[in-house]
This record gives structure tokens, sequence and C-alpha cells, in this order.
């Protein structure tokens, strides 16, 4: 006798509570607090922050706890609790070019106003593993006082001055917001920005990569990149005035991109921009060069059909969440489908061998 | 006055716009057929069946234009309060409320764009009473047909030649609510 | 009982009036995809977000809501997603068709005819039927705009010159009102005669892809074909081995090694309510005690 399968709902709870236990590993190794995460992991909680769209470092740090590691499924756990917030306000926009900066670089110029500061990098570490890391303890302070605070000028400024790279002029259109409405193509610079810094990691890292190599080359030089803290501010159309709600660690990157100029235009350096939530370089350096290649029609250029100049290519599959949603869920039973399927191969075959038969 | 304007909406949010959508729903789907809606308690000269409408349907993203007396100070305090739609000319209007004679000429409306049809207007017309009687409705939602007693013929005629651009229209009258898509075909009297 | 941590029915109330705003240019417009801006939900995009979203912006405490997935009420999917609404939104559930008000589905629709007053939402993966033809949306929107539907009658033909047959089993695209042509979602074309004239409304929500559409009742679906081969809904060609029903979707379940194998009725409401009344199939047998 069968007997269809039933107890469906036992069993996802009794795989929840499985999953419960793995999460906690060993009970005799000690229990990861989610300030550790945190403070110790924090180029995680700054991805998670960045692809869940949500800058709470603390949030973040318990979306990995949970979610064991995983950053995808952290960011998964980030973006539905988003979800729940209302909105009380929208910031003003922040204003990158009075960042109290940790760290900023060009590549364009050897010295400018304001100075190079590399700040926390991995840049010139030689990847050996530390094997001092394995025992715990405090590393030696870092020397140096902090450095005096004295304004930090955009590279893309100085090059503005003299009309060597294109204009961006300040707008105070309201960009559209891709949490709240339809993506609708073609987008806008705004809402593809948006698309891009909430983009899975790997997938914008790979697309920039990509034109690199010639799948839509924009000789991209790195004129800035700059990490640290900007305030936020809202206005308060009671007091009139803009108050300031908190600081925001960010990521820019300006790229300065070469450009020979067309009927209309003089020959000038063209722009990509990237900015990301907490210190994300590799991601806001792929953002920029991801931006710009998506940039050919405002400038004039051809399609050369690489994939990172296609903005609906680039656009319907740059979120991760999206992506891992719906690639997963072809594990979901398709019985009744496969079912269709099944019948329609055998009355195919059986219809193809008739005939074979019929002919000898 | 500041007080009437804090009056007169949901006083249980979630299940109250749940219960009128439900019948707004209904209404849309099955065209021509009246049904009872309960909650809300506009200013006069608005229904209540309009206010719960607006209440279930309308926010802070839906322009809405106010046509006619339903037009007036004490309205638009409330939707301020209650609802925060912009207030807009017709032709802006996501959402308009008036008598029909009022919200004429209707071409003004938006009646979608051929890539985008949903990008169209909804009317919310005030009528002083709904009956079955009237042009009999066939389409999308009707097994044979059903009667309305609408304001006119001619203008509903014309939205469904447009198909599938047009203006969608949700008669209201005291709590009662009666619905007519643009794919209703109305017959001509 | 409702968790009171959260809103009724989960979503936020400016987040349902936009869903219902899009449902209702939806039923104005039969068949064709409103974009809506679909919210995160609390399962992946894939797990029936899309028809998450419209179940919780229809839904009303005096509801009593059935979820299937394949058919079947105890998938864990439908489990979850029952569970989900149970606690989100109070609301009562059942597994019985005819008791239900509110129905989500993946993949089936119900043996038993809808009915008025009952609500059928779809849970929708890819909702642009040219989209396997043609990837691009600008493209398949002009195409809607323009009712160029000719790229799906030559891939229909091309399956009948190369098969002799349209090699379409499941997701097998219908014309609305002699309008727009839409996808019923993954329902084998068994279930797709039932579309067309319910009296039921059908809602079909797609999250990942931000998508709604929506047939009202009584609305004409059909199933494209052409004159020399016309539409036709198959199924195995069995009777259920445990109800005997001639005339339900069928599953087929492997039961040994030996290439043996059995036929059972993919809705299993409909294949209980057919053995309680006494009908017997091949491989019948008294239902063991249910255990402890």
């Amino acid at each position: 006798m069968y007997v269809a399968v039933k107890g469906g709902e036992r069993a996802i709870d009794n795989a929840h509570a499985w999953l419960a236990e793995e999460r906690r590993g060993d009970p005799s190794v000690p229990e990861l607090s989610v300030a550790q995460i945190r403070e110790q992991m924090a180029l995680a909680v700054n991805r998670v922050m960045a692809e869940g769209s949500l800058y709470d470092p603390d949030l973040a740090a318990l979306a990995i706890k949970q979610a064991r590691g995983d950053l995808i499924e952290a960011v998964f756990l980030i973006r539905a609790y988003r979800t729940t917030l209302p909105r009380f306000a929208a910031s003003s926009a922040v204003e990158t070019a009075a960042m109290a900066v940790d760290r900023r670089i060009s590549a364009t110029f050897k010295d400018l106003p304001g100075g190079q500061v590399l700040g926390p990098t991995f840049d010139y570490t030689h990847r050996l593993l530390d094997f001092a890391l394995l025992a715990e303890g405090l590393p030696a302070p870092a020397p140096g006082t902090p450095a005096k605070p004295q304004p930090v000028p955009h590279v893309t400024g100085f090059l503005n001055r003299d009309g060597l790279i294109e204009d961006a002029p300040h707008s105070e259109a309201v960009p559209p917001d891709l949490t709240r409405e339809p993506m609708e193509l073609p987008a806008d610079r705004a809402l593809r920005l948006q698309a891009i810094t909430r983009g899975d990691e790997g997938f914008i890292l790979s697309l920039a990569y990509s034109t690199q190599r010639g799948y839509g080359r924009t000789h991209a030089f790195v004129g800035e990149l700059r990490i640290g803290q900007v305030a936020v501010e809202v206005d308060i159309p009671e007091l009139g005035f803009a108050v300031e709600i908190g600081e925001v660690e960010l990521t820019e990157c300006e790229t300065v991109n070469q450009f020979k100029g067309s009927r209309t235009e003089p020959p000038q350096f063209t722009r990509g921009y990237g900015l990301v939530f907490g210190q994300s370089e590799r991601k806001a350096i792929a953002m920029s060069l991801v931006d710009r290649a998506l940039r050919w029609k405002e400038l004039g250029e051809d399609f050369t059909g690489a994939p990172a100049q296609d903005e609906e290519f680039v656009l319907m599959h740059a979120d991760n969440i999206q992506a891992t949603g719906f690639l997963e869920h072809i594990k979901l039973p398709h019985y009744v489908d496969f079912q269709a399927e099944l019948e329609l191969v055998r009355k195919l075959r059986a219809e193809a061998l008739a005939l074979q038969e019929a002919a000898e | 006055m500041i007080a009437d304007a804090l009056a007169g909406g949901f006083t249980e949010a979630p299940v109250q716009s749940a219960r009128a959508f439900r019948e707004v729903l209904e209404a849309m789907a099955r065209p021509g057929t009246i049904r009872r809606v309960v909650g809300a308690l506009p200013p006069a000269p608005v229904s209540v069946a309009a206010g719960v409408v607006l209440l279930t349907l309308c926010d802070g993203t839906t322009p809405l234009y106010l046509a006619g007396a339903a037009d007036c100070a004490a309205m638009r305090d409330w939707v301020a309060f209650h609802i925060g739609a912009p207030l807009v000319t017709a032709e802006y209007a996501a959402f308009a409320l008036g008598r029909w004679e009022d919200l004429n000429p209707i071409t003004r409306f938006r009646v979608g764009q051929p890539d985008y049809p949903d990008r169209s207007a909804t009317l919310i017309v005030e009528q002083d009473k709904l009956t079955n009687q009237g042009p009999a409705l066939t389409g999308p939602g009707i097994e044979t047909a059903n009667w309305l007693n609408l304001p006119e013929t001619a203008a509903f005629r014309a939205n469904r030649a447009l198909f599938p651009l047009g203006f969608d229209t949700i008669f209201t009258a005291g709590d009662q609510i009666a619905g007519l898509p643009r794919s209703t075909r109305v017959e001509a009297i | 009982m409702t968790d009171e941590a959260y809103n009724f029915a989960y979503l936020d109330e400016q987040t349902k009036a936009m869903i219902r705003r899009a449902i209702l240019k939806g039923i104005a417009v039969p068949g064709y995809q409103v974009p809506f801006a679909s919210r995160e939900m609390p399962m992946p995009y894939g797990w029936g977000t899309g028809g998450v979203q419209v179940t919780a912006a229809c839904l009303v405490p005096e509801d009593r809501l059935k979820v299937i997935d394949q058919g079947a009420d105890d998938t864990t999917n439908a489990v979850s997603i029952r569970k989900f609404f149970a606690r989100t939104a109070g609301v009562a559930t059942t597994e019985r068709t005819v008791e239900a008000t509110m129905i989500q589905t993946r993949h089936r629709i119900p043996e038993v005819p809808m009915k008025a007053g009952q609500i059928l939402v779809f849970q929708v993966p890819i909702p642009e039927p040219l989209r396997f033809l043609e990837p691009r949306e600008a493209e398949t929107r002009k195409m809607h705009e323009l009712e160029e539907y000719g790229l799906m009658h030559v891939k229909l033909y091309e399956d009948i010159a190369r098969h002799g047959q349209i090699a379409t089993s499941y997701a097998y695209p219908v014309k609305v009102e002699g309008r727009y042509v839409m996808d019923p979602s993954p329902i084998p074309k068994f279930d797709n005669p039932k579309l067309s004239c319910s009296p039921a409304i059908q809602l079909f929500g797609a999250g990942r892809e931000q998508r709604i559409y929506a047939l009202p009742p009584w609305t004409k679906v059909e199933s494209l074909d052409f004159d020399d081969h016309p539409f036709k809904a198959t199924k195995a060609a069995h009777d259920c081995d445990l109800c005997a029903a001639g005339d339900s979707y069928l599953d087929e379940v492997i039961i040994d090694d030996q290439g043996g194998r059995m036929f059972v009725c993919s809705d299993t409401d409909f294949c209980a309510g057919r053995r309680a009344k006494g009908h017997k199939g091949r491989l019948w047998a008294p239902e063991p005690e249910a255990a402890e």
C-alpha cells in the first residue's frame, strides 16, 4: 500500500532545530558575540550593509551570525527586515567632499591638496598567513598622530576647473527609488547607480574586469578613492534647517576615463562613479567601471555588445537576492511540470518509433 | 475645523482597509454589482463609500484631483491628514473624486500609455444612488449581463473603444460602491 | 493567533495599498502585466513571494485560506506559506477546496471547480510569455503593445514541424479576451481550460519580476493553437490508483526499483474526498492508523 508523503510541517520544524544546532557548532568552543563580528569581521559587515541597503553594523553582524557566515543569506535577512521599516524622512545628499577621510588615494596625481593617505589597507601586505593570529592578543598600537582635519577636495574638481573632464552639474531632481518603484528600462544614471551599489560584489567585480579585458573597454584611471565618515543630514521643515542625524562610513571612487571627443563635444575626460556603504573599495572601483561602461549611449559611443554595456543585462542580474532565490527555487518540487514533460516525451517517442516501424 | 479633519478615518486601518479592498476588488471584478463598504466618515458632501475608497487605495504617492463640491477646505484638510495624497489638476491625477458633471470634460484624465496602459486614472464618481437599472454591461467579469444606472453611456463607450487604454471608474453613493473598469462594454441607449 | 510584532498580513499599509492598486489595474486590463514595486519578503524569491504579496493584499480576517504546491496541501513550501499567514494574519486555514475563500497555488488549479466568492492566487516565476523568445523587456513590452505575437506562433509552429505537435506541456501560453498573450504560470496544460470563464477571481503574482496580472471572473481565455492542430488538454492515460478518478491530473510515483509505478491524483484534497465517498482505486487500502 502506498501512502502519500505527509508530515511536511514536522519535517520543517525538525530541520530548523537541526539548523540551529549546526549554527552554534561545537558547544565547547565559546560562542561568537555580535560585537565580535561587528568589530573583527568588519568588511563582511560592510558588504552585508551595502548589498542589504541598510546601514546598521549591529544588525548586519547579527545577520552574519544567524546566517552561519553565508553573506548572501545575511544580505537576505537584512533586506527582509528592511522591508518592514517605516520611512520617516529622506536625507539631503551627503557631502563626500567634506568626508573625514581614513584613506584617500589618487592614481592620477602624485601629490595633491589633502595628500595621499594610505589608511588601513591590505594593498602592500604580503599575503602570508600570519600564524601569530592563531594565538589571541592585541596587535601593537599603530603609530602616528591623528591627522589634522583639512579640506580634501575632489580630484575631478581640479580637472573640471580646466574643462578637461565632463561637467557633472548639480541636480535637484529627485532620484527614482528602486526599492519603492518597479524597475523601468531604460533606466537613468541615478537608478543604475542604485542598482549597482546594492548589486552582488562578485557580479559587479567580474563585469568591471571584463571591461578591462576589452569587453566594453573604458580606459579607466582611479582619479580618486576615498574612505571615511560623512555626516547624514535631514531637513526638518518645521525648523527650516537641516539636522545631522548621524554619520555613515562610505567608500567613494571616481574614475577618469579616456574620451576622444565627438562631433558636438571637444575631447575631454569622462567620469565613472562608485559609492558604497562602509569600507568596500573593491566594490566601489568595480562600480565606477561598470557605471562608465553603461554610459556609452549618453556619451555617443558605440554599443559593442559587451555585457557591461548592456543595461538590461546588468540591472536585471545584479541583485544576488533575486538571483539566489530564483536559482535555488528549482530544488522545490516541480513534479507536476515534470510529469507533463514525461507524458509528452513518451508520446513523441511512441510516435517516432511507430513511424520507424512502419518504414521498416 | 481641524478636529473635523482628524476624525472620520479608519480606526483600525489594517483590517478595515483589507475588508474595504475586498469589496472594491469584487466590485471591479464584477462590473455593475453593488456592494457596501464601511469605516470612513469624510466631510460633507463626500460619501462614506468615497471616503473608504480613498483611505484604502490612496496615499502620498497617488496624485488626487478633487472636483466640484468635493474640492472644499474641509475635504482638503481631511485628505491632507488621513491620506497625504498631493492634490493636483485633472491631467496629473491617479485618482479623481467628484460628481460626474464636475469631473467633465472626462477627456482630461490619463488613459495610460500604449506600453503602460496601467498608468491611467481611476475616477471615483459620486452619485445620489446606485441601482441595477440602466444600460446593460457586458465583458470580463460578467457572466451574461449586468445593469447599472450610469450618468451617461457615450463617454464610457468611447472609453471602451480606447482599450487597453482608458480610465477606470468606481461609482459611490452613501455606503455603496459599483465598479466599471475600462474593459466593460456599455449598451448604447 | 496573530503575531503582534507584525502588521496584519505582514506588509505595511502603504505597501498593501500599492499592491491593491496594481491588482485593480490588472483586473481592468485582463492579461496585462502590471509592474509593481515588489518587496523583499521573509521567504526567498522563487518561493512564491509574488503570490504571497498578492494574498497579503487581499486577505481579510474572515478568510479561510488554502495553500497548495503541486496540487498538494502538505508539500513543504505550501506548509510554510500557510503557516506564515496563520501567524501574521490570524486567518483560518483549510485543506478543502470547497471551504476555502482564498487559495494560493503553485503549478496547479484544483480539480473541484472554483466558485464565485473565491480568489485563486497563482505564484508566477516568469510572467512574460514571450521571455524565452525575446529576453529583452523593452522588446517584449513593445510586442504586447503592438499585439505582435507572430514570434510565439512561429515557435509553436516549429514544434509542429519538428515533432508533429506543439511540444509545450506546461506554462502553455493563452490569449485573454482576444488581446493579451499571457503566461498562465507553470500549470500543466491540462489545467488551461479551467482558466477560462471561471466564476472566481484569478490573480497572478510574480515577485522577483515585479509583475501582477489578473483574470476577472467570466473572462475568455484561449490556449494558443492552430486550426489543424487544436489545443488538447492532456494527462497520463491512467486512472488514479487510490481513488479511481479518470479525469484528474496524476502524479507518477516510482514504487520500487523494478520499474513499478503508480499514478495518484496530484490534487490531494480531491483524491481524499473521493476516497471518503468510497471510491477505490487499483492500489487502494484502508488508511493505516495515524501514528501519534
